[in-house]
C-alpha cells in the first residue's frame, strides 16, 4: 500500500508551485541597486597568439565602465583543478595554468579574452565591435591522437607534450591478464567513441558580483550545484577572498547535470569586478556562449578486449582509452575517466581481470569535465556494446551471457578497487524481461518485417557508483576536497524546524523529499519542515550535488543531525514528565514515558527549549539546533536492467525508439514520484546522446554543432513512454536510509541499450553490422547497412 | 571548405588581369563591398557587409595578392575580421589562359569561417560561399566584358545614368578607350 506522507510517499514537488507559476528567483531575476553588465569577449580561434589588445576605443564609449584583460588580473590566480591524477609512473599529471583571461595565448574558440563592462548588456555587447585585438593564428590541435603524435603542436607550450596523463589501472599482475588474453576461447574486441556532448541546462550560466564596502565583503550569486565549492576555490584559490568575507548563493538554479559543478571564471570576473569598480557587475550566458563555455561531456575513444572461455564466462577485460580533456583542466576533469571510470569496468560481472588504460590528452577545444553519470556511462557503455558483441559471436543470448557472469554474493570487492555491498542483478533482468514483455518480442519483430520495418532489442545492465564519496579514499586517489556533507537542522519554538544542507537542488526536488525523511522521523507533518539550501551564509559548509550524492550522502547527514535533536528533545521531554530519559519515545510527533499515558507534544518540548522556565539547565544547553556532518563509508551502488526496442527504416536509416524499459534497484526510496522523474529525464538524455546528439568540431576547432540548429537535442517525439520498475530493493548496507542514488542511473544504462537495439535490428534484417558510433542518426545507419 | 570554378571571359587577357588587380573593379564585384582601398603592391583594405544565414556582419579585411605572374596567375589571400560574428579567411588562385573567345578565368578557393559564423552558420556557409564565389566572377566577368545594352538594363542599383557613367567610366580606364 503505498504511502500518503513521509518515506515512500509520492509527494508532489512544493517547489513546483513556483517553479510552475513564474517565480522562482533564478540567478539571472537577480538585479541589484547599481548593477553593470559584463560582456565576455571570446576567442574565435582554436588556437593563437595574443599580439595586442586595444581597448581605448571601446573604453572611450559613452556608457562603458572598464574593459578587462589579463593584464588587470595580474596578482589572481588561475582556475584551480580539484584533482591530481599520478600517472603510471607514479608521477603526477601535467597541470597547466588555467588564467581568468587568454594571457598571451588563446588555446579554444570560447577561451576568455576580454570583459567589457558597461551601463547595459547591449551597450556592453555593442562595444565588443570597438576593441582591437590582433591575434596570430596557430595550428589547432583537435583530433586526440594527432595531439599525441611527435612534433605536434602544444596546446600549452610550458608542458612537455599535450599529454596531461597516461594512467594504468587494475589487475596488477599483467602477465595473469596477458594471458588470460592468450588462452582464452574467445577474444572479442571493439573500438568505439563515446560522443562529446553539451549539457545544455535549460537555465544558462549567470554570475552576479557585489562589494560592500562597509563590510569588505563579496557576495558572488551564481549558477552552481554547490556554492561552498566554488567559496572555497574561488576564495582561496583565485582572488584571495578569506570564507568569512565572501558569501556565495546558487538559488534557484535551472538545470545542471554536472555543466555547473564546475568554478568557471566568469564568477571570478564578476566577484573582482564588482570590487574594482564600486558597483554590481552582472554576467548573463548566451546560448552561443554556452555552447563554447559550459564544460562539455563524455569524448572517450576506447578499445575494449573481452576474454571468454568456452562457456561464456568472461576471463578478462583489457582497455585503452583516449579521453579528452579540452584545452585546460576543469575543476574535476581528470577524475571522470579515471577513478569514475576505471573502478567501474566490473560493471556487475565476475570478470576476475582487469586492466583499465587511460591517456588524457589536451586539445584545443573546450575542456571537458563530469556530465551526468561522468565516466560511468562510458564505463558501461564500452563494456555492456562489448558484451553484446561478445554474445553474438559466441552464439549466445544477450541476456544468458550476462546472467552467466552476473556477481551474485555480497559483499563482492571487484578487481578494481571497489566493493558492491548488495545487489541482484537476476532481480532486475528478470524484471525488465517481465515489464517489457521481452517473451512477445519476438511476434512483435514479425509483425514489423511485415510492415517492411526491422525490429530490434537491446539489454544492458549497468552499475554505477554513486553517493560520492569516502573522504580518506578519494584524497588517496587525488581529490583535493573531502566530499562528506552536512545538515543543521534549526528547530523553532512553536515546533517548526528549517533544514539547513550542504546539498543544493537544481530540479532534484529536495526540499520535497528531504521534508518527507525529516517529518518521517519526527512524525511532524511535511509542511512543518523547510528546507534552505545554496547559499553559505546560511548553509554548513557542504559540497553540494553530483555524482547522485544528494539523498546517500546529504540525506544521511539530515538523518544524523534530526537524530541528535531527537535525543536532546527526548532530553527535554524526559524532564517535563519527570521520568527517565531512557523511557522516553517518540512517535506521530508526541513524547511518551513507555508503559504510561503520560505523554507531551513535540510543540511543548519545542518551547521549553526556547523558553526554559521548566528545563533542566544544568544538564543541557537550551535551545534546538543541531549539525551533522556525515562522510560515507563506501560509494553507493545502484544497478539496473534496461531494455530498448526499436524500429529501423531499412529505406531511410531512421531509428525510432518502440519502447524503453529501466528496472532500476536505487535501494530505498523516499519519493517514488521524484525517482520516475529522475530516471525519465536521464533516459532522454541517454536516448539524446545514442540518437541525437553530437558536439562536433572541424579540423581547425571550431565548433560546427553550437546552436539548436545543428545540436539536436531530444525532443518529446523522439521518445516512447518509459516503463519504469523499483520492485528490486537492495538497501544499501552502510547509509542510515539504505538508499543508492538515482540521478544518473538513467543516463548510463540507456545508450548501450539504444545501440544493442539498433544493432540487434540491423543483424535480425541480415546487416552485418557490428557497431556504429553513436549518435544513431539515419545517416550513419542507412551508411552502415548499404557498407 | 574548397570551391573550384572556371568561365570564359569576353575580353583580352590583359584587359581580365588589369582587372583583378582595381581596387575599383573588385569593390564593385565583391557582393556587399562598401569600400575597397589599396593597389596590389600594398594590397588592399575592404569592407563588406554580409549576412550569412542568421549572423549579419561588417567585415573589415584586407586582400594581399601572392605569387604574382602577369598575366598569368596570381594567388589572393584575405581575412575579415566580423567582430561578433567571428572571422573569415581563405585564398583564391586565379590563373587566365588566353582562348578562343577570350581568356578562360580558373580559379581555386580555399575558405574558411571562424567563431559565430562557424558556430552558426556552418551547414550553409559552403553554399553561401559558392553563391558569394558565383556572384564575384558574374559581376567581374560583366565589368571586364563590353558592356552590352543589355547589361546596361541589367545594371542593379539607383539611377540607371550615374551606373551608365561610372561603369564606362572605369571600364574605360582599364582598357585605355578613354
Amino acid at each position: 500500500m503505498p504511502k500518503d506522507s513521509g518515506i515512500g510517499a509520492s509527494n508532489k514537488r512544493r517547489e513546483d508551485i513556483r517553479f510552475l507559476t513564474g517565480t522562482g528567483n533564478y540567478t539571472d531575476d537577480i538585479n541589484l541597486n547599481g548593477q553593470a553588465y559584463a560582456h565576455i569577449v571570446r576567442s574565435d580561434m582554436a588556437h593563437g597568439t595574443i599580439n595586442s589588445i586595444d581597448v581605448s576605443a571601446a573604453e572611450a564609449i559613452d556608457g562603458v565602465v572598464k574593459v578587462f584583460t589579463a593584464a588587470d588580473f595580474e596578482g589572481v590566480g588561475g582556475i584551480p583543478c580539484g584533482w591530481q591524477v599520478t600517472d603510471r609512473h607514479g608521477q603526477p599529471m601535467q597541470e597547466p595554468k588555467h588564467p581568468i583571461l587568454a594571457e598571451g595565448k588563446v588555446r579554444h574558440v570560447g577561451d576568455p579574452i576580454c570583459v567589457i563592462v558597461a551601463e547595459t548588456a547591449e551597450l556592453a555587447r555593442d562595444a565588443a565591435d570597438a576593441l582591437n585585438i590582433d591575434i596570430t593564428e596557430l595550428p589547432a590541435v583537435i583530433d586526440m591522437k594527432d595531439a599525441l603524435a611527435d612534433g605536434a603542436t602544444k596546446v600549452h607550450d610550458d608542458l612537455t607534450n599535450n599529454l596531461c596523463y597516461d594512467w594504468g589501472f587494475g589487475s596488477e599482475d599483467l602477465d595473469a591478464v596477458q594471458n588470460a588474453f592468450d588462452t582464452a576461447h574467445h577474444v572479442t574486441t571493439l573500438e568505439l567513441k563515446n560522443n562529446r556532448l553539451v549539457a545544455n541546462p535549460m537555465e544558462p550560466r549567470v554570475a552576479v558580483g557585489d562589494y560592500a564596502r562597509h563590510s569588505d565583503e563579496s557576495t558572488l550569486y551564481t549558477t552552481s550545484q554547490n556554492p561552498h565549492v566554488i567559496r572555497l576555490l574561488m576564495g582561496a584559490f583565485v582572488l584571495g577572498i578569506p570564507e568569512h568575507k565572501l558569501r556565495v548563493v546558487a538559488p534557484d538554479v535551472g538545470g545542471g547535470f554536472g555543466a555547473k559543478i564546475y568554478h568557471y571564471a566568469e564568477e571570478a570576473i564578476v566577484t573582482f569586478a564588482a570590487k574594482a569598480l564600486g558597483r554590481p557587475v552582472k554576467w548573463t550566458s548566451s546560448r552561443s556562449e554556452a555552447f563554447v563555455s559550459d564544460a562539455h561531456g563524455r569524448d572517450h575513444v576506447t578499445k575494449i578486449e573481452l576474454a571468454m572461455d568456452k562457456e561464456g564466462k568472461f576471463l578478462a577485460v583489457r582497455t585503452d582509452t583516449h579521453a579528452n580533456m579540452g584545452a585546460y583542466l576543469s575543476t574535476f576533469a581528470p577524475s571522470i575517466p579515471t577513478w569514475l571510470h576505471g573502478t567501474l569496468m566490473a560493471g556487475n560481472y565476475t570478470t576476475p581481470l582487469i586492466h583499465v588504460n587511460v591517456k588524457a590528452v589536451f586539445t584545443n577545444t573546450t575542456p571537458v569535465d563530469a556530465y551526468r553519470g561522468a565516466g560511468r556511462p562510458e564505463a558501461t557503455f564500452q563494456l555492456e556494446r562489448v558484451i553484446d558483441k561478445a554474445a553474438r559471436e559466441m552464439g549466445m543470448d544477450p541476456v544468458e551471457i550476462r546472467r552467466k557472469n552476473f556477481i551474485t554474493e555480497f559483499p563482492y570487492a571487484t578487481p578494481v578497487a571497489v566493493e558492491y555491498d548488495t545487489g541482484d542483478y537476476h532481480a532486475t533482468m528478470d524484471a525488465l524481461l517481465a515489464k517489457s514483455d521481452h517473451a512477445g518480442f519476438e511476434a512483435r519483430a514479425a509483425q514489423s518485417k511485415a510492415n517492411g520495418k526491422l525490429r530490434g532489442f537491446g539489454i544492458a545492465h549497468y552499475i554505477e557508483a554513486c553517493g560520492i564519496a569516502p573522504s580518506a579514499l578519494v584524497g588517496q586517489l587525488g581529490a583535493r576536497a573531502g566530499l562528506y556533507e552536512s545538515a543543521t537542522v534549526r528547530v523553532n519554538a512553536t515546533g517548526g524546524l528549517v533544514v539547513m544542507t550542504g546539498s543544493h537542488s537544481h530540479g532534484q526536488g529536495h526540499e520535497t523529499s528531504f521534508a518527507q525523511v525529516v517529518a518521517e522521523m519526527i512524525g511532524i507533518d511535511e509542511s512543518m519542515v523547510e528546507i534552505v539550501h545554496g547559499d553559505t551564509a546560511n548553509t554548513p559548509m557542504g559540497m553540494g550535488t553530483y555524482g547522485s550524492r544528494s539523498l546517500a550522502v546529504g540525506g544521511s547527514a539530515l538523518v544524523r543531525a534530526t537524530e541528535k535533536i531527537i535525543n536532546k528533545a527526548k532530553k527535554v521531554a524526559a524532564h517535563l514528565m519527570e521520568a527517565a530519559e531512557g523511557d522516553i519515545e517518540l512517535k506521530d510527533g508526541q513524547f511518551t514515558v513507555a508503559g504510561t499515558d503520560k505523554s507531551v507534544a513535540w510543540g511543548d518540548v519545542t518551547l521549553a527549549a526556547y523558553v526554559p522556565h521548566n528545563y533542566p539547565l544544568e544538564e543541557i544547553e537550551p535551545g534546538l539546533e543541531e549539525t551533522a556532518f556525515y562522510d560515507p563509508a563506501n560509494f553507493t551502488y545502484p544497478s539496473g536492467a534496461y531494455g530498448c526496442e526499436v524500429e529501423v527504416d531499412p529505406e531511410t536509416g531512421k531509428v525510432t525508439v518502440l519502447g524503453f524499459t529501466a528496472a532500476d534497484d536505487f535501494g530505498n526510496v523516499v519519493n517514488p514520484m521524484i525517482v520516475e522523474g529522475q530516471v525519465h529525464g536521464g533516459l532522454a538524455q541517454g536516448i539524446g546522446q545514442a540518437l541525437l546528439e553530437n558536439c562536433a568540431y572541424d579540423e581547425n576547432g571550431q565548433l560546427i554543432s553550437a546552436s539548436y540548429m545543428d545540436y539536436a537535442m531530444p525532443r518529446a517525439d523522439d521518445l516512447p513512454n518509459f516503463t519504469v520498475d523499483h520492485s528490486s530493493v537492495t538497501p544499501c548496507t552502510h547509509n542510515p536510509l539504505g538508499v543508492k542514488g538515482c540521478g544518473e542511473a538513467g543516463a548510463i544504462g540507456s545508450p548501450p541499450a539504444l545501440v544493442n537495439a539498433v544493432i540487434d535490428a540491423l543483424q535480425r534484417g541480415g546487416h552485418d553490422v557490428a557497431h556504429i558510433d553513436m549518435p544513431l542518426t539515419p545517416g550513419r545507419v542507412w551508411a552502415a547497412m548499404n557498407g | 571548405m574548397k570551391l573550384t570554378g572556371s568561365r570564359v571571359i569576353n575580353a583580352p587577357q590583359e584587359v581580365v588581369w588589369a582587372g583583378i588587380l582595381d581596387a575599383e573593379v573588385l569593390k564593385a564585384c565583391v557582393p556587399g563591398c562598401t569600400e575597397m582601398s589599396g593597389n596590389p603592391d600594398d594590397g588592399f583594405e575592404a569592407t563588406v557587409v554580409q549576412k550569412v544565414g542568421p549572423v549579419k556582419a561588417t567585415f573589415k579585411g584586407a586582400v594581399t595578392l601572392e605569387d604574382m605572374n602577369a598575366p598569368n596567375s596570381v594567388k589572393l589571400v584575405g581575412e575579415g575580421k566580423g567582430g561578433a560574428a567571428g572571422f573569415a579567411k581563405g585564398g583564391a588562385d586565379v590563373t587566365l589562359t588566353a582562348v578562343d573567345g577570350g581568356t578562360q578565368l580558373d580559379y581555386e578557393v580555399d575558405a574558411r569561417v571562424g567563431g559565430k559564423l562557424a558556430q552558426l552558420g556552418s551547414r550553409i556557409i559552403d553554399g553561401f560561399a559558392k553563391k558569394m564565389a558565383d556572384q564575384f566572377f558574374e559581376r567581374f566577368q560583366e565589368a571586364v566584358e563590353e558592356p552590352s545594352e543589355a547589361d546596361m538594363e541589367l545594371a542593379d542599383g539607383d539611377a540607371a545614368g550615374a551606373d551608365e557613367t561610372k561603369k564606362k567610366s572605369w571600364l574605360g580606364r582599364i582598357t585605355g578607350k578613354a
